[in-house]
């Protein structure tokens, strides 16, 4: 134990040698692991997607049999819900960046956030072994259930099962963690001066999520651990051979899954909200009600978890109820959506790459959001329902929502985070190859799944081929898009030019107050806060019309 | 790294002990926010519970019968003694009384123990009787008495669970409490593991009438 911490020098610099990493209780160097591990898992579940998607754009056997294709399908989902979305921006910004906007030195409970890492990396090394195991044995012992894991098929199925459930359970466990701890560290590290409503609109969205993680993840580990009693010891519960009732299995692991969708997007959108500030040039309009709006979707989000479930068997006053709060969600998410716009007219803008991909998932997310109101009205939802229609939908909200925002966080945070700055031409490049790849890729999959392509097929008739293969079409330059952009990083990390404290001149703590990169306790003594995060000088004002 | 440094106390970092303070209403926000994870837990099985009873009220008013009132009476009392000395343990502390403080702790792990003892016999003589998850002899029977002992055993079994941890953690700061590590003037810890206690005796006071007293 070293009694004198060099509190001059970046984070990285303060202790050298793998065991510094290892045991290392730093929230950023935290994010930093989980950054790398989250770009690997994402990596491996982008190149399962575009395998099925080279799979699909062909009748017959392209490339793997159909029963590797439902192993495909489900380490795609698993690996891209669990490992990637969930924890994305709430693990690596959240941990990196929480602390430091609100003016405090770390989160509240610096070993717990190191459990949380290590169960994470825990349950990724298990859903790996899985997959390691069940390719061992020919590929036919790889779990096939979907990543929902429905019951009775997965108490039956003879694929492995249980590894990926049990990560599934030390994944919750990891993000319940992460909530607790960034609920206390706001409500007790906040620097003097920095209310709750002078935060950033990015702590309000990992505010909101951290409540959602404490709040439902819960319901999807019990529901995990029965599953699991069932599969091994026959209690019943789950098992309509015994008595049990499968369709409760969905409403249980939807109570937890839909909020989660939440977990995934809110804190995208309160990254959105300091995005645009900064290069607008310009405060957020209407930022209480942004703050609100938050929590907000997040309380409204526990009620509509059911509108999964409209063709499984229910009653028909609680799908009307059901239904009417899906609707009820979009309010809040309008309100985001118009108060964005507001926020851009009459602002200065820069049109740097984070704010580029703030507009592509500013149109993206709102085709996203609109067709969830198809599928979340009773009548459409039974012409829609796994067909897709449903495809498309979750990944504009989810890849649209949460990825492209991950990579803009990524973009904006890179100099702050690395210290170095990154070819901003070919930035913009991938995300124009992203933004059309994604277009193309997924677009075409509402015209197929309106027309009643079902998901999860293996094979297509004939008419939906064309479609498929501009879909795959797409997938190629996405994935290209995707590629550019690690390179593009990665060379920035060895090569680029060294990064001024406040590239961007934003005024948030981060860039204000910080050296670049950070040092080991972020600030020398705690930042006093007088002005809001966003007070940007009026030039609507002056400049006249 | 610190080892001063415990997992529910607030450390601002624990690179060095340059300046980190103690925040003892921090880590009992974070022991609230557990216990919430606790409740919402239990509450996905009372939900299948609920759900179950109204779909096999029958069944589960059979099942009941054969659960044995008198342990679990037994057991209610067990564990509401312990929160009762789990509380004077800490107020033991609060005012100096190390010793007594112990001998409160001491009798808490000792009821938690008591309730296994009780807990073991039970299951054992169900478990005598063919009934268990799995057996023969409950497939044998409706449905619903299928179900109700697969919750019976998956609740209790979660309790039971929870009070092994509880003992673990109650030992261990037992321990600390001698070496004067959590004292008069740094409880937190006691203060916290003891709401862990009394929400593992509250879930047991929602357990204890639904499984052994609604025939």
């Amino acid at each position: 134990m070293s009694a004198e911490v060099n509190n001059t020098v970046s984070f990285y610099k303060t202790e050298k040698g793998i065991g510094s990493w290892l045991y290392t209780t730093d929230h950023k160097r935290i994010a930093i692991m989980y950054l790398a591990a989250i770009i690997l898992f994402f990596l491996v579940g982008m190149t399962l997607g575009l395998l099925m998607r080279l799979e699909v754009a062909f009748s017959g056997k392209t490339i793997f049999d159909a029963q590797t294709y439902n192993s495909v399908f489900t380490l795609h989902g698993v690996i891209m819900v669990f490992l990637v979305i969930i924890p994305g921006i709430p693990a690596v910004f959240g941990n990196f960046f929480l602390p430091i906007q609100i003016g405090a030195d770390d989160v509240s409970f610096p070993r717990i956030n190191m459990l949380s890492f290590y169960l994470y990396v825990l349950g990724g090394l298990i859903a790996i072994y899985s997959i390691v195991i069940g390719m061992l044995n020919g590929g036919v012992g790889i779990i096939d259930t979907g990543w929902t894991f429905y019951v009775p098929y997965s108490l039956t199925t003879t694929t492995s099962v249980d590894l990926p459930l049990f990560a599934a359970f030390l994944l919750g466990f990891s993000s319940i963690l992460t909530g607790m701890n960034f609920v206390s560290t706001i409500h007790r590290m906040r620097a003097p001066g920095m209310d709750m409503f002078k935060m950033p609109l990015f702590c309000w969205g990992l505010y909101s999520t951290a409540w959602i993680q404490v709040l439902a993840t819960p319901i999807i580990g019990i529901t995990i651990v029965l599953v699991l009693l069932e599969r091994f010891i026959h209690i019943g519960i789950f098992d309509p051979n015994l008595g049990g009732d499968p369709v409760l299995f969905q409403h249980m692991f939807w109570i937890y899954s839909h909020p989660a969708v939440y977990i995934m997007v809110i804190p995208a959108m309160g990254l959105v909200s300091d995005i645009l500030a900064t290069f607008a040039r310009r405060q957020i309009f209407g930022y209480k009600i942004m703050a609100i709006s938050s929590m907000a979707i997040a309380l409204v989000g526990y009620f509509v978890y059911a509108h999964h479930m409209f063709t499984s068997g229910m009653n028909d006053t609680a799908k009307v109820i059901f239904s009417f709060f899906t609707f009820m969600v979009a309010v809040p998410t309008g309100v985001k959506i118009f108060n964005w716009v507001a926020t851009m007219y009459k602002g200065s803008m820069d049109m740097k790459s984070p704010l580029l991909f703030v507009f592509a998932f500013i149109f993206i997310f709102s085709i996203g959001g609109l067709t969830g109101l198809f599928l979340g009205a009773l009548q459409t939802d039974i012409h829609l329902h796994d067909t897709y229609f449903v495809v498309a939908h979750f990944h504009y909200v989810m890849f649209g929502g949460g990825i492209f925002i991950f990579f803009a966080g990524l973009h904006y945070w890179f100099p702050k985070m690395f210290g170095k700055m990154y070819n901003e031409g070919v930035a913009k490049l991938v995300v124009l190859l992203l933004f059309v790849g994604f277009n193309t890729l997924y677009f075409p999959m509402f015209i197929m799944g309106y027309n009643g392509m079902p998901r999860r097929y293996y094979e297509s008739l004939p008419e939906y081929l064309p479609l498929h293969k501009l879909s795959t079409l797409g997938a190629l330059i996405l994935v290209s898009g995707v590629l550019i952009m690690v390179t593009n990083l990665i060379y920035a990390l060895y090569k680029g030019k060294k990064a001024e404290d406040n590239p961007w001149n934003s005024l948030t703590l981060e860039w204000t107050h910080t050296q670049t990169p950070p040092t080991i306790y972020n600030f020398n003594e705690a930042p006093s806060v007088t002005a809001g995060p966003y007070d940007y000088p009026d030039f609507s004002e002056e400049g006249g019309h | 790294m610190s080892n001063s440094i415990d997992l529910h106390e607030h450390s601002a970092h624990s690179h060095g002990g340059a300046h980190h303070h103690r925040d003892d209403l921090g880590a009992k926000i974070g022991m609230w926010l557990f216990l919430f994870t606790e409740v919402i837990l239990f509450g996905g099985l009372f939900l299948l519970y609920f759900s179950y009873r109204v779909k096999y009220s029958h069944d589960f008013h059979l099942a009941a019968k054969e659960l044995n009132v008198v342990v679990g009476t037994l057991n209610t009392g067990i564990l509401l003694t312990s929160s009762l000395t789990m509380a004077l343990s800490i107020l033991a502390l609060t005012k100096r009384q190390k010793t007594l403080s112990l001998v409160f702790l001491g009798a808490t792990i000792a009821c938690a123990f008591g309730f296994l003892y009780n807990k073991y016999f039970e299951w054992g003589a169900k478990i005598h009787h063919g009934i268990y998850p799995g057996s023969e002899k409950l497939a044998e029977r409706e449905h619903g008495e299928v179900v109700f002992f697969g919750l019976y055993y998956s609740m209790t079994g979660l309790h039971t669970f929870h009070v092994i941890v509880g003992i673990i953690f109650l030992t261990f700061f037992g321990i600390q409490i001698i070496r004067d590590k959590i004292r008069f003037d740094y409880y937190s810890k006691l203060e916290n593991v003891g709401l862990y206690w009394h929400l593992v005796d509250l879930i047991w006071i929602f357990l204890f009438p639904l499984f052994y007293l609604l025939h």
